[in-house]
């Protein structure tokens, strides 16, 4: 009849890989235009983040840090993305998505802050194109197409690039915000970082269809579905979708594949409810670090001793951003009566009294 | 000065802004080509193109994300919610995102956006599209709420919303679109968001109101003086925040106030109106204050609607009871 069957559009939707798991080049001709720094450099951001994802967790289980997202499993995911782009460009995270942004900017401390909810970790600082992180999941896509919108009403060649998770991909924002963004022509690229479980739920209970990536079929956008262990990959899929997005106005869908070692959040999820050790296991076996580690290796590109040194440089910093965001003033109901409009109202001027009288004592 | 309807001065007030402020940006749904199902954006995108004024996809969540998105590039965004009954599809746009900018940046950011939407009944229109919401927009912190009931107070407010750096809720009285005209000049000018009118001295009871309910109130007041009853009627003009100090001021000197909405009793603006009262105006107080709403059941759409909305003789009654307390 002319019409192709779903298996048929499904099928197109192949997993995209560079660097296999044991560190080797599948994919030669899709080898992106990285300099042997450059490569050093993302490998040097892969170890950080796995460093500080460890501390943070134990700074979480000492008290001393507050909400958090571990990102083990995902670091190709988020750092090989964020690698492709350029500073102008304007990052819209998930909760999870802190990495990215303190790549783009925002120091560290301040991401310690936000994790204790504390604005000033909200307060990105001026010529850091990022906004904090979404709780709501989904809320962030359809201000995506608005950014992406803005940027190209104001001429600018950047995009604006979101990450959600598998279950972010289930909320009606996920399909507004990527049929507005191909509606206007928008230069947006949408990353969903599927790992496997919103929680708890497996990414096979989410929907039907195969692959996140097809879904951009119905919203008359690029799809992509990429190994988001690969970090090589990652960032090539994502240039790619950047080019394409300024070059040719059209927004792409992105689905990496990737699992988080850790739970959801350190606020009482036990992945072992839902998860086997034979996953975990088969999943370690993918580790970006890892196989990343190997390649470079090979091209004697890394060694223990350079690694060492980053996770020395990684502990230290942490360690001074963790004394930073202690050293921030107390947050006071009074500072937030004070931003909650631009001229206070009455009932807040009021309010204002009555707690500047409480936080005097 | 030029005799507009409110639609007309809404209409004005768009292009006034458009023309001041090339970040003031239209859209919506059917905004753009077909000039809004009221009519309200008629002939914007011919004068001011597609770049300025444009028709979106049917989501109002979308919609609203747009909004911010658009703000965050430094934009004025003006979007439309066709009518307001659909504000639950957006409702984490406005409440859970664009009332929280500032916090959720550490006022680093804020959302300049106006949201219009039509509302209110009278008029017949299907089910969720006449609801008076304003109260679960006024519960939000972060946003203001502007509700107005005159072609003059229209205009002027919009042009105030358009140009505030804080989220503000526009809902417009479909009643009150084409129902009457009323002086509006043509040059522009802004009325102060947060500032009640007081529509009608008198010296006898005082009549809170704002909407389509000013007009109830107005006339139930010319009712009243055949009875040789003065009512002063306030008409909020905003109901987040609320002008507290002209309400006070009012029943200090009647001694007796009711508070009259077209919304549902429970909850909502007229509760928040007679707590104020209450915590503020206690001792001055004659009787209690009570209020005229509707009953706490949802709008019902066209059949029971005329009954069910409060009328001018509601507010007789109940302004008769509280002088008769």
């Amino acid at each position: 009849m002319g019409t192709k069957t779903l298996q048929q559009i499904e099928e197109e939707f192949e997993t995209f890989q560079i660097l296999n798991e044991e560190g080797e080049i599948v994919n030669e001709d899709a080898m992106p235009d990285l300099s042997d720094e450059d490569l050093q450099e993302l490998m040097t951001r892969m170890v950080y983040t796995r460093i500080w994802d460890q501390r943070a967790i134990s700074l979480n289980r000492q008290g001393r840090l507050g909400f958090y997202a571990p990102v083990a499993g995902q670091e190709a995911s988020m750092l090989g993305s964020q690698y492709a782009l350029d500073k102008e460009d304007f990052i819209l995270p998930g909760y999870r998505d802190v990495p990215q942004i303190v790549y783009h900017g925002l120091p560290l401390y301040q991401a310690f802050l936000f994790s204790r909810g504390h604005f000033h970790g909200n307060q990105i600082p001026e010529g850091v194109n990022v906004i904090s992180p979404q709780i709501i999941i989904g809320a962030q896509i359809t201000q995506t197409a608005g950014v992406a919108l803005g940027l190209k009403k104001r001429g600018k060649k950047n995009i604006a690039i979101t990450y959600t998770g598998d279950g972010g991909a289930s909320q009606g924002d996920f399909y507004e915000g990527i049929n507005f963004a191909g509606a206007f022509n928008a230069p947006a690229v949408f990353v969903v970082q599927n790992n496997r479980f919103a929680i708890s739920v497996p990414v096979e209970k989410q929907s039907a269809a195969k692959t996140i990536a097809q879904k951009a079929v119905a919203a008359g956008i690029h799809g992509v579905q990429v190994d988001g262990m690969d970090v090589l990959a990652v960032y090539a899929v994502t240039k790619q979708a950047r080019e394409r997005a300024i070059e040719e106005e059209t927004p792409s869908l992105i689905e990496t594949l990737t699992y988080r070692y850790g739970p959801h959040t350190m606020a009482g999820d036990d992945p072992t409810r839902y998860r086997t050790e034979d996953m975990d296991d088969e999943w370690e076996k993918k580790d970006p670090l890892v196989r990343f580690r190997k390649f470079l290796e090979s091209k004697d590109l890394w060694s223990e001793e350079k690694e060492n040194e980053v996770v020395e440089k990684a502990k230290e910093d942490i360690k001074a951003a963790i004394k930073k965001a202690d050293e921030a003033p107390k947050q006071k109901v009074t500072d937030l009566i004070d931003i909650m409009y631009e001229e206070l109202p009455k009932n807040l001027q009021e309010q204002m009294e009555e707690y500047k009288e409480k936080e005097s004592k | 000065m030029a005799q507009m309807t409110m639609i007309q001065a809404i209409t004005d007030a768009m292009r006034i802004e458009l023309k001041n402020d090339e970040n003031v940006l239209i859209f919506g749904e059917d905004v753009g080509q077909n000039g809004g199902v009221f009519r309200a954006t008629e002939g914007l995108q011919k004068e001011y193109g597609e770049d300025r004024v444009f028709d979106t996809p049917l989501a109002e969540s979308g919609i609203g994300g747009l909004a911010i998105g658009l703000a965050l590039q430094g934009y004025r965004p003006v979007p439309e919610i066709q009518f307001f009954g659909f504000v639950y599809e957006v409702m984490d746009a406005i409440s859970g995102q664009m009332a929280r900018m500032r916090y959720r940046s550490g006022g680093r950011y804020n959302a300049p956006i106006t949201v219009r939407s039509p509302f209110g009944g009278g008029v017949k229109t299907p089910e969720l599209h006449a609801d008076s919401l304003e109260g679960l927009m006024a519960q939000q912190p972060g946003l203001k709420v502007v509700i107005p009931s005159t072609p003059y107070d229209a205009k002027g407010l919009l042009l105030a919303s358009i140009r505030d750096n804080d989220p503000v809720i526009f809902l417009e009285h479909m009643k009150l679109y084409r129902s009457f005209r009323g002086e509006v000049p043509e040059e522009e000018y802004t009325v102060e968001i947060g500032k009640a009118d007081v529509k009608r001295e008198g010296k006898d009871i005082t009549i809170i109101t704002y909407g389509a309910m000013v007009h109830s109130s107005l006339k139930a007041a010319e009712e009243l003086e055949k009875e040789d009853i003065q009512a002063e009627v306030i008409d909020l003009r905003t109901v987040s925040p609320i002008d507290i100090d002209t309400i006070i001021e009012s029943v200090n000197k009647t001694g007796r106030a009711i508070v009259v909405q077209e919304a549902q009793k429970q909850a909502g603006i007229a509760a928040s109106v007679v707590a104020e009262i209450n915590d503020r105006a206690i001792l001055s107080l004659e009787a209690p204050v009570l209020r005229v709403t509707a009953p706490d059941t949802v709008f019902p759409f066209s059949a029971a609607e005329d009954v069910w909305l409060p009328d001018y003789k509601d507010i007789v009654t109940k302004s008769k009871q509280v002088i008769d307390f």
